[in-house]
């Protein structure tokens, strides 16, 4: 993708994350990537959506992105602030969240996340911060959706370790172990949007994101891609949500330098 | 009865060699002056409980006070990895540690079980996560009632708690407000509790009828410490300091920065350095 089309892969992808979020959500969102797509889903199309931090903070808008999920600002912006245990017994498990969106390290086809080791779990070639929160969001959530940039070494025929469950071997799994959520239903990459297939629930490309090949796809992707038989376009960012998502990433990066000492306000 | 005493002497009466201990505050209110006077009088074989290890226990951790930790998500949050734990699990430096991984539902479960004096949480997680594989305390049980498979862990007991909070009235009650994360649980749940503060008022009449307050004979020992929970952050006090929770990235990554950072911020520093650290996060309002 070139600069003349006017936006970045990046960019795209926070805006075509951002799109999938309806008014009515009630989110879980996860740090980084998504943190980013729920927000400007909030300052545009979505201005009621309910976005949930897992240190308890429901329905938080804060005015730059949190650097982590317990920053002050979300506790000042939010509805209600509750205790983590019951954020994970009452709000998670409860069954009161719609979408957990999720970024991952390492993801299968099948969206299978780990964010815990590369190597082996006993004798990690790098050990990740772990789950966190993500284990049961990806089951108890209604649904999930998964965004991140795609790479070879990130997008893999076989994770090193389970993190976080999505649709396990494919097909059935996810009910054979007793789980009655629809786990990961969508995914964007800086490049596509992909949707499981119904049957296997291999994670298939549905839609290119503009100046995208299907090539561009296949090199950045660890597993061979299936793309859909009506690949669509994705729409072009539009102004709003360009503007919106830059000046919601320069209030960010202000603001996290800000605290450096000597550069106060 | 709590004791209102000098962090240091605080301190050396409630921890010691080889217990089981919990600095605790989910981002918010970590108590980073309490775990830097740990380091100051260099406790040995600890095992160190923390849903998210964060700086102090990078910090215990590369100064080779742990020989476990317990943990669900050892990140430094919004920036990466956690470079001393690394180095621990990945190269037994400066010694190897025993590892007990869960995720932030089995820990905040496993507080609040240890709060309530049960022996073990009970709650629906860990479905098809690999953890439940690698970590024998991940175990099952079947509701009598439905037939649910359900997960369990033991309850967390630690012999103490750490945390910090921002006020305690004359009587020694404590206030915590803003995201109060694991912080009542995480008190309830030890044999003693260890308070950092940023103030001592008066007392709580004009306060709120439902603000956790955990009563003086809850904890043992309050220490007044301005500024203990930087580069965490108080609500109504100071901001998080993103900045060095950057910054923290480089001075890990290398183990004779780190030893170098810790000799002149912990070492030759004291709890009284901490209110100059948090001055240009106060909010001007």
């Amino acid at each position: 993708m070139s600069e003349d089309l006017g936006f970045t892969p990046n960019e795209m992808m926070t805006i075509a994350a951002s799109r999938a979020l309806r008014n009515d959500d009630v989110c879980f969102v996860g740090i980084g990537a998504p943190s980013a797509a729920c927000n400007v889903a909030r300052l545009t199309h979505a201005p009621d959506i309910t976005l949930i931090y897992e240190s308890g903070t429901i329905g938080t808008a804060p005015d730059v992105l949190p650097l982590s999920i317990g920053d002050g600002e979300l506790c000042e912006t939010a509805v209600t602030t509750v205790a983590v245990p019951e954020m994970f017994r009452y709000w998670l498990q409860g069954g009161r969240i719609s979408i957990g969106f999720l970024g991952a390290a390492q993801l299968d086809k099948f969206g299978n996340i780990n964010t815990t080791v590369i190597g082996d779990y006993v004798h990690p070639k790098t050990r990740l911060p772990g789950g966190g929160g993500a284990p049961e969001i990806a089951t108890s959530s209604r649904e999930v959706y998964i965004t991140m940039a795609q790479s070879k070494r990130s997008m893999v025929e076989k994770i090193d370790f389970f993190t976080s469950f999505g649709h396990g071997e494919g097909g059935d799994h996810r009910k054979r172990l007793g789980i009655d959520t629809a786990g990961p239903t969508l995914l964007i990459t800086d490049l596509a949007i992909w949707k499981p297939d119904p049957a296997t629930k291999e994670f298939t490309v549905v839609s290119l994101h503009p100046g995208v090949t299907r090539e561009q796809v296949q090199a950045t992707c660890g597993w061979v891609v299936k793309f859909a038989e009506a690949l669509d376009e994705t729409p072009t960012p539009t102004e709003l949500e360009l503007k919106t998502l830059r000046d919601l990433q320069a209030r960010t990066k202000a603001a996290h330098a800000g605290t450096a000492k000597g550069k106060a306000a | 009865m709590v004791k209102f005493l000098p962090l240091k002497e605080a301190v050396a009466e409630n921890l010691h060699d080889g217990d089981t201990v919990a600095f605790e505050g989910f981002t918010h209110l970590i108590p980073t002056a309490a775990a830097h006077e740990a380091i100051r009088q260099d406790f040995r074989d600890l095992t160190l409980i923390r849903m998210t290890p964060d700086l102090i226990y990078d910090q215990m951790i590369g100064m080779g006070m742990a020989k476990k930790i317990v943990f669900s998500y050892v990140g430094n949050p919004g920036v990466g990895l956690l470079r001393r734990a690394r180095d621990a699990i990945e190269n037994g430096f400066p010694r190897a540690i025993e590892v007990e991984e869960h995720s932030h539902a089995g820990m905040a479960n496993a507080y609040e079980a240890g709060a309530a004096g049960l022996p073990c949480a009970v709650f629906r997680g860990y479905r098809g996560a690999g953890l439940a594989a690698v970590n024998p305390n991940i175990k099952s049980v079947t509701c009598p009632f439905t037939g649910e498979v359900l997960a369990a862990v033991p309850a967390i007991r630690p012999d103490v708690t750490f945390i910090h909070a921002q006020k305690a009235d004359r009587k020694g009650n404590v206030l915590v407000e803003g995201i109060i994360g694991i912080q009542k649980e995480a008190v309830l749940a030890a044999r003693h509790a260890v308070v950092t503060v940023e103030e001592v008022v008066d007392n709580f009449d004009d306060l709120h009828p439902n603000l956790t307050v955990l009563p003086s004979w809850t904890i043992a020992a309050i220490s007044v410490v301005p500024g203990g929970s930087h580069p965490s952050y108080t609500h109504g006090y100071y901001e998080r300091d993103n900045a060095a929770y950057l910054e923290w990235d480089e001075i890990a990554a290398d183990r004779d920065r780190f030893q170098a950072w810790i000799k002149k911020n912990v070492i030759d520093s004291s709890a009284g350095d901490f209110a100059a650290r948090v001055e240009h996060l106060r909010k001007a309002a």
